[in-house]
């Protein structure tokens, strides 16, 4: 027979005033099981806990309720005083008659009722705790960044800095990302390369970072601090070591018809080729399919030329295993394809571009030398139109529901370059809303509409067709209540942006969870914004929802720190209120596993000895150490194989039974 | 006050198309070919069954010169569909008359020749889908 | 009438640890009141709920049953509550069949900053069950004491 011991607590008057405490005591020594109750005017003080310990240890007590405020306040004082006086510390519940009975009610018989039938569905449930031991496991002290934009290199950076090893996995030939496209960024209008390419360089000299670029992680098994993750280097046919990046097989390649991807497509590349002259690595790569030599054996001029013999046409790709103790998603975005937006004219017209296209023909290392020309006759436009929210703030299907946050900035940013640069020059804006919260931001917007004169339309635009050389648009001007037509030679669409494709099949093999918009969701909106629901698993940049720069650098500073915190613990900690199977009653259905959001079930093939019966099966086991305890699968188990500690079927059941009875 | 509102809702319930979802972007107006025919443009339109103006519409002409081209359903980004509460409107005008708002026979001296008749273009419009 | 005035019922209120049961607590330090009928159970998340708790505490006599989570797309645990809502829905229908009030049974989103709806969801709760009088449908003759 279990040992029980009631401790009820005043607080004060906090309680004592609503619940006659004494009348209390009473009650739940008519409990069976309860060998001892007392009462006293505040229980978490060191007197209290004294009497606690006390009792514990004449009364040989197995197990304790304490009628006091909310668990959420002092459960963890109470466990930890029950530990000292050698109970385990699961053996303790709280009967919360404070918040939940005395300060809600007025009348004391109506509390003092209320307070006991609380106090004996805490002693129904204790009499079911069992001991539970807080497990540890050991952590891995190397991260793993996926995606190598600002937001990927900016957290390895701060990870390397506090002196733990970091890997980024880059799929394309370099670093850098989006932002190594960028012209100037705003509200500065500093160049983006040049503060982007220092940190590019830092990352490829720290010690403590290895770029593993032109990879993909195809892999990740394992769990908070023990990760482990299967990387695939995919062969450039370049030995790194021994190419110099001097570009003379790039000037000597003869397939030079391969679409310049770091140019968004407006020049053409050859077939061995450095993405750009900043990239890091600064090795060249050669295009598999694009290459003669590779497809078709023949040509092999590159090899000729290559002073350093770095080019090496049979490498194969490479596979790399690394354990991690904490997994880094940096991996981005991309602009929506516009193919659903005929009206734009963008599949029509070469003089209709995005955003990201004009941030490279705006680029002194762009494909225009910086000079800004129509795309279709390379003659200088004298109008240039904007378009924003084209994909944002659309829930037809089409585009995407959200705002993508950065547009309105950026397209103030390039009116205001435009017109700085060529004043004769106009420039329309077509907005929706204009949306610029951020230090410095509003600012900025009017300034291209007041220093620069930038035409500022509200309004959308419902075509665009071309009519004797130059473009023509149909559109509203909400503010006049007019339909207009406004010729311009050029249109640039602030295309909406979208997770990176590969950010689904990431979320999947971390076991990260995901939104409807394949963004990757975080733990807590407000409170834990850089983590994933997913132990050791943390968000940086634009794979948790649209930002700008400023913003990602500082999740991804945020995420570093969340890292380095995980990874400088020499044991983890684990929660031990966490799910459990019987394997004799579990039938493998995996229906537990179907609804666990942080893929802490797996299954084994066991021996198993059911009465008398050995037989083989497959049987669900839960991983300690990435359960959280949520439930879920419990109430899945078809057959009530899982059960979970500390909230167990039977100890809810009790507190049921308790509080109905009358 | 009250009344107006029951008549928006009616012409809601009969078009089954959203106008509260409306973000004022101004794209049906941009796509409408007869926007320069129209009193109230669609995009006020909208606006002004969110308030329950439908009376005022209901004296509009406006509701006779929509296309019904369905350029704006097409288009907008909310799925407002602009059209659709105009066709409502004229249905709401028609019931309330009881009777053909038009006489066959005047027909052939009010129809403009600039624009496609709108019974016919609804039509094939309405039921293509 | 004087009958249903009287009437105390006993109303089992399953509260998820994150939300709901901190939004109960914030309820209790606002000094918000409702009926002393409800009692609170904690769980970890509403997805913790098996329908056989519910069911459970209609057979020992419970006249109302109410579960509370974090908002969707709020949970701790991300999906605990869609869950809740999916089983709950099910269940509806199961008591609909075996003649339980649907009135009985109730899922409230409520998060840790909503004191004063957890106070207004409960008192309201309360008085539909008042109305409703005693369950004995399910009720075990053999607990009577």
């Amino acid at each position: 027979m279990l040992k029980i011991g009631v401790f009820v607590c005043w607080c004060g008057s906090n309680i004592a005033a609503t619940v006659d405490v004494k009348q209390v005591v009473e009650a739940v020594k008519l409990q069976q099981g309860v060998v001892f109750a007392t009462d006293y005017q505040y229980m978490c003080s060191e007197a209290g806990q004294l009497i606690m310990r006390n009792a514990i240890e004449e009364y040989k007590l197995d197990g304790v309720v304490i009628c006091s405020c909310s668990p959420r306040m002092h459960e963890a004082t109470f466990r930890k005083n029950a530990e000292r006086a050698g109970l385990n510390p699961f053996m303790v519940e709280i009967a919360n008659i404070r918040e939940h009975c005395s300060w809600i009610h007025k009348d004391v018989e109506e509390g003092t009722i209320k307070a006991i039938a609380l106090a004996n569905a805490a002693i129904a449930k204790v009499k079911l705790n069992a001991p539970l031991i807080s497990g540890e496991s050991g952590v891995t002290k190397r991260a793993l960044v996926i995606g190598g934009g600002i937001a990927g290199i900016q957290t390895a950076l701060d990870i390397a800095e506090a002196g733990f090893q970091v890997d980024i996995v880059e799929k394309s030939p370099t670093i850098g990302g989006n932002m190594a496209k960028l012209d100037k960024t705003f509200p500065t209008l500093d160049c983006s390369a040049c503060i982007l390419t220092p940190k590019m360089v830092d990352a490829a000299a720290n010690p403590n970072i290895e770029l593993l670029t032109y990879s993909e992680v195809e892999k990740v098994s394992g769990f908070v601090g023990n990760f482990k993750a299967t990387i695939r280097k995919k062969a450039r046919y370049i030995n790194t070591d021994l190419c110099t990046g001097c570009g003379d097989c790039m000037s000597k390649c003869p397939s030079k018809k391969g679409k310049n991807e770091f140019n968004c497509g407006l020049n053409n590349r050859p077939a061995i080729y450095i993405p750009f002259a900043q990239a890091i690595p600064n090795v060249a790569v050669i295009d598999p399919v694009q290459c003669i030599k590779i497809t078709k054996d023949k040509c092999g001029l590159c090899q000729t030329v290559c002073s350093a013999k770095a080019i090496d046409y049979k490498q194969q790709d490479e596979i790399i295993e690394r354990e991690y103790g904490a997994i880094v998603a940096a991996t981005g975005y991309k602009p929506i394809k516009l193919d659903k937006f005929d009206e734009y004219g963008y599949s029509q017209s070469k003089d209709v571009i995005t955003s990201l296209e004009l941030e490279r023909l705006m680029n002194a290392a762009g494909p225009t030398g910086g000079k800004l020309v129509k795309p279709s006759d390379g003659s200088h436009p004298h109008t240039i139109t904007f378009i924003q929210c084209v994909g944002s703030r659309d829930i037809s299907g089409r585009g995407k529901c959200y705002c993508s946050k950065i547009c309105c900035m950026y397209t103030a940013k390039h009116a205001m370059l435009i017109r700085d640069k060529y004043p004769d020059v106009n420039v329309n804006v077509f907005y929706i809303d204009v949306r610029t919260p951020g230090k410095n931001y509003d600012e900025f917007y009017r300034r291209a509409v007041e220093e620069y004169n930038v035409n500022y339309i509200k309004g959308q635009v419902g075509k665009v067709y071309e009519s004797d050389g130059h473009l023509v648009l149909q559109a509203s001007d909400l503010l006049n209540n007019e339909q207009i037509l406004v010729n311009s030679d050029m249109v640039v669409l602030a295309t909406a942006i979208e997770a990176d494709e590969s950010a689904k099949k990431v979320a999947s093999m971390l076991t990260a969870s995901i939104d409807t918009n394949n963004f990757l969701t975080e733990a807590h909106a407000k409170l834990r914004p850089v983590e994933s629901p997913t132990a050791g698993i943390f968000l940086s940049g634009v794979c948790q929802g649209p930002k700008d720069i400023p913003e990602t650098v500082s999740q991804a500073s945020a995420c570093a720190a969340k890292v380095i915190g995980l990874l400088s613990k020499a044991k983890l900690v684990t929660n031990p209120c966490v799910a459990h199977s019987d394997e004799l009653l579990c039938n493998g259905c995996s229906n537990c596993a179907n609804v666990c959001p942080y893929g802490a079930i797996g299954y084994e093939t066991k021996l198993i000895n059911d009465h008398g019966i050995r037989e083989n099966r497959r049987v669900a086991v839960v991983n300690p150490a990435l359960c959280q305890g949520c439930g879920a699968c419990t109430v899945a188990c078809p057959s009530g194989a899982m059960d979970l500690f500390g909230f167990s079927n039977s100890q809810i059941m009790a507190e049921v039974e308790a509080i109905c009875k009358k | 006050m009250k009344k107006d509102m029951e008549l928006a809702n009616e012409v809601i319930r009969i078009s089954g198309a959203n106008p509260i979802r409306c973000m004022k972007c101004g794209k049906c107006s941009a796509s409408c070919p007869s926007f320069n025919e129209m009193e109230y443009a669609p995009h006020k339109f909208v606006d002004m069954v969110v308030h329950g103006r439908i009376e005022e519409l209901m004296e509009s002409k406006s509701i006779f010169h929509c296309l019904s081209c369905f350029a704006c359903v097409e288009r907008c980004p909310r799925g407002v569909e602009p059209a659709k509460i105009v066709e409502a409107i004229r249905v709401v005008k028609q019931r309330q008359i009881g009777e053909n708002y038009l006489d066959a026979n005047d027909i052939p001296a009010i129809v403009d020749e600039q624009i496609p008749q709108q019974a016919l273009v609804s039509a094939f419009r309405k039921f293509k889908k | 009438m004087q009958e249903v005035k009287d009437f105390k019922p006993t109303i089992v209120a399953f509260c998820c640890n994150w939300c709901s049961y901190a939004g109960a607590d914030l309820a209790g330090s606002s000094r918000l009141s409702y009926p002393a009928d409800v009692k609170i159970i904690r769980v970890p998340c509403s997805g913790r709920v098996n329908p056989m708790f519910i069911l459970k505490a209609f057979e020992r006599g419970a006249d109302g049953v109410i579960i509370c989570g974090c908002h969707p797309g709020d949970c701790h645990y991300s999906t605990g509550n869609y869950y809740t809502r999916r089983r709950l829905a099910l269940l509806y229908s199961m008591l609909d069949y075996m003649g339980i009030e649907r009135g009985r049974t109730r899922v409230e989103w409520v998060s840790a900053a909503e004191g004063v709806k957890f106070s207004t969801v409960m008192n309201k709760f309360v008085e539909d069950i008042r109305a409703l009088g005693e369950c004995v449908k399910l009720g075990d003759i053999r607990c009577k004491d």
